[in-house]
């Protein structure tokens, strides 16, 4: 049966197109699914086996904490005392962690700083150049902050230096791109006042772009050392200092108390820490606005 | 106006008196930066003396770095080529399924967390603080706790970046969710269809492209970390890395790393021309 309207036929055709493509996208994605389960040796049953075992370990987590004896020291079980016994270690800790962040932070975004400028298309004295810290950056950026924190541990030994160095290097990259992308987006106006009353391109950058995209930058280095806080908390599974040696070690031996108590003691601080940062972030903001 | 020349002192003093910021920073203001520059190199010091970073240590450590570079060069495969390529494959795969996993239990939390479906603030915010707080603890902590949980190997990985990106894609799609047109679904439910039905047919369809955009991006980042998932235990090329980095097999380890890249950026490649064909898509 056809019908007669040519609208309700074309209606039909296209109808029919988009199922056949849906069905076209679907049969891929489910190749795809297969194909990956298969690498990854994922299957139903080793899914039945892992997934119980992995409530039972998570289960395991929950704190004994007993209503009776919560407010009471550290030496009553069941109390919060209890479960954080070692709390002044992993505050110490944690503030190790923070300030490792903060400086990999601010030695990734002073090189980012002397990076970024050649690397935007605007600024560049030509396109070489351009290229060149563009790529530059982009290396820095692609390595993950893990993999530089094994090589640097091997070089300057076991300790923050290596978690602050890996992490400065892969902030470099990925602050430089974010910098160079400000200064694109900068107003050239003030960049060829300087330059047509003699300034040199340092001079330039100084005073009619740097002022323009200082508020941007600090922006985006505060969102950088929030993302930092969270990767120090892992460096140190690699030996490269913070929480997060400790934290190897308590789940290494399992010691399920331990584990959630430092795991509720990184949320708490990373979710402070961003809440502090967005408050300065939008200060900064408001500085462009005055 | 006066010229130059023709200005006395007293008519200077006037001016500055009128205008004291345009005759360079008040010597209060110029306290409180001395006094802020003081305090953040105290700081500076401080964190230098307590991380024990030395010149002398520095040095030492720069010429560690440099020697490793120069056996990075020449990048070679080594014997083991085909290892690498499986726990390439591996790693994929773990970024793949773990994203996949993700993206679909994250659509009814998603749905839970935005204030436009489930209207009650109590709830809302507990949930969405809830995604927030779990976003602070990496993925790389989940993938040592699924080690210890399910054993060695890729199943642990592909659990971890699941659990990992579970809260973020929930926040991702709830924030989607609650930039909705609105009027779509009241028209559904004005025209008698049920709270379910407006979902489904008044908002998912406006928010599944942003959707599988940002499932997209997440599986772009997922196979940057999946990469280093194997340091841990948790399966794909991170063991390799981290075996290679123990017997100091320089040159295997730059190939690997180079290989990373490639494959990351090819998939970077592919990921956004299908993100761009969602957005241009009706």
């Amino acid at each position: 049966m056809t019908p007669a309207n040519p609208f309700e036929q074309r209606y039909r055709r296209r109808q029919r197109a988009r199922r056949r493509e849906a069905l076209l996208w679907s049969g891929v994605l489910v190749l795809a699914l297969l194909a990956s389960a298969r690498m990854s040796e994922v299957s139903p049953s080793a899914l039945l086996a892992g997934l119980p075992r992995a409530c039972q370990y998570f289960a395991n987590l929950v704190p004994d904490l007993r209503w009776r004896q919560l407010a009471d020291g550290p030496q009553t079980e069941g109390s919060v005392a209890y479960w954080f016994y070692r709390i002044d270690i992993w505050l110490w800790l944690l503030l190790q962690t923070s300030q490792m962040a903060a400086l990999a932070t601010l030695l990734g975004a002073a090189l980012a700083m002397l990076l970024c400028f050649p690397a935007s298309a605007n600024l560049a004295p030509n396109r070489a150049t351009y290229l060149v810290f563009r790529r530059l950056l982009e290396l820095f950026r692609s390595v993950p902050d893990l993999v530089y924190a094994l090589i640097l541990v091997w070089a300057f030994g076991v300790g923050p230096l290596a978690g602050i160095l890996a992490i400065a290097l892969h902030t470099v990259g990925a602050l430089g791109k974010l910098f160079a992308e400000a200064v694109e987006n900068a107003e050239m106006g003030a960049w060829d006042g300087v330059r047509a009353a003699g300034g040199t391109w340092a001079q330039a950058v100084r005073y009619a772009i740097l002022p323009q995209v200082a508020p941007n930058f600090l922006s985006y280095v505060l969102l950088r050392f929030e993302i930092n806080v969270r990767g120090a908390t892992v460096i140190g599974f690699v030996g490269a200092g913070g929480i997060g040696q400790e934290l190897y070690t308590v789940i290494s031996f399992s010691y399920y108390q331990e584990i959630s108590a430092i795991v509720v003691l990184i949320i708490v601080t990373v979710s402070l820490i961003d809440v502090l940062s967005e408050r300065l972030r939008s200060l900064a903001m408001g500085m462009v606005l005055r | 106006m006066k010229l130059a020349g023709q200005m006395t002192a007293s008519d200077i003093a006037a001016a500055k008196a009128a205008l004291p910021a345009a005759f360079g920073t008040s010597p209060w203001r110029r306290l409180q930066r001395w006094l802020f520059g003081a305090l953040a190199l105290a700081w500076f010091v401080t964190l230098l003396v307590w991380f024990d970073i030395t010149p002398a240590r520095l040095a030492h450590g720069m010429s560690g770095v440099w020697v490793i570079l120069r056996l990075m060069v020449p990048p070679s495969p080594g014997a083991q080529w085909l290892d690498i390529l499986h726990g390439l494959g591996e790693s994929v795969a773990m970024a793949f399924l773990g994203t996949f996993a993700a993206a679909v239990l994250a659509l009814p939390l998603g749905l839970l967390g935005a204030r436009n479906v489930v209207a009650n603030v109590l709830a809302h915010l507990s949930l969405r603080r809830l995604y927030d707080g779990l976003r602070g603890m990496d993925q790389l902590i989940w993938a040592l706790a699924f080690v210890r949980a399910v054993g060695l190997g890729p199943l642990a990985g592909v659990l971890a970046i699941a659990a990992a990106e579970v809260a973020v894609l929930a926040k991702l799609y709830a924030e989607a969710i609650e930039n909705a047109d609105p009027r779509q679904p009241e028209a559904v439910l004005a025209a008698g269809g049920t709270k379910l039905l407006a979902i489904r047919f008044g908002l998912l369809p406006q928010v599944l492209p942003v959707m599988i955009a940002q499932v997209l991006y997440a599986f772009e980042s997922n196979t940057r970390s999946a990469a280093v998932l194997g340091v841990v235990g948790a399966g794909g090329i991170g063991l390799q890395i981290a075996e290679r980095i123990k017997v100091r097999y320089w040159n295997e380890v730059a190939f690997i790393i180079l290989l990373i890249l490639a494959t990351v950026a090819i998939i970077d490649v592919l990921s956004s021309r299908i993100r761009r064909r969602l957005i241009q898509a009706p």
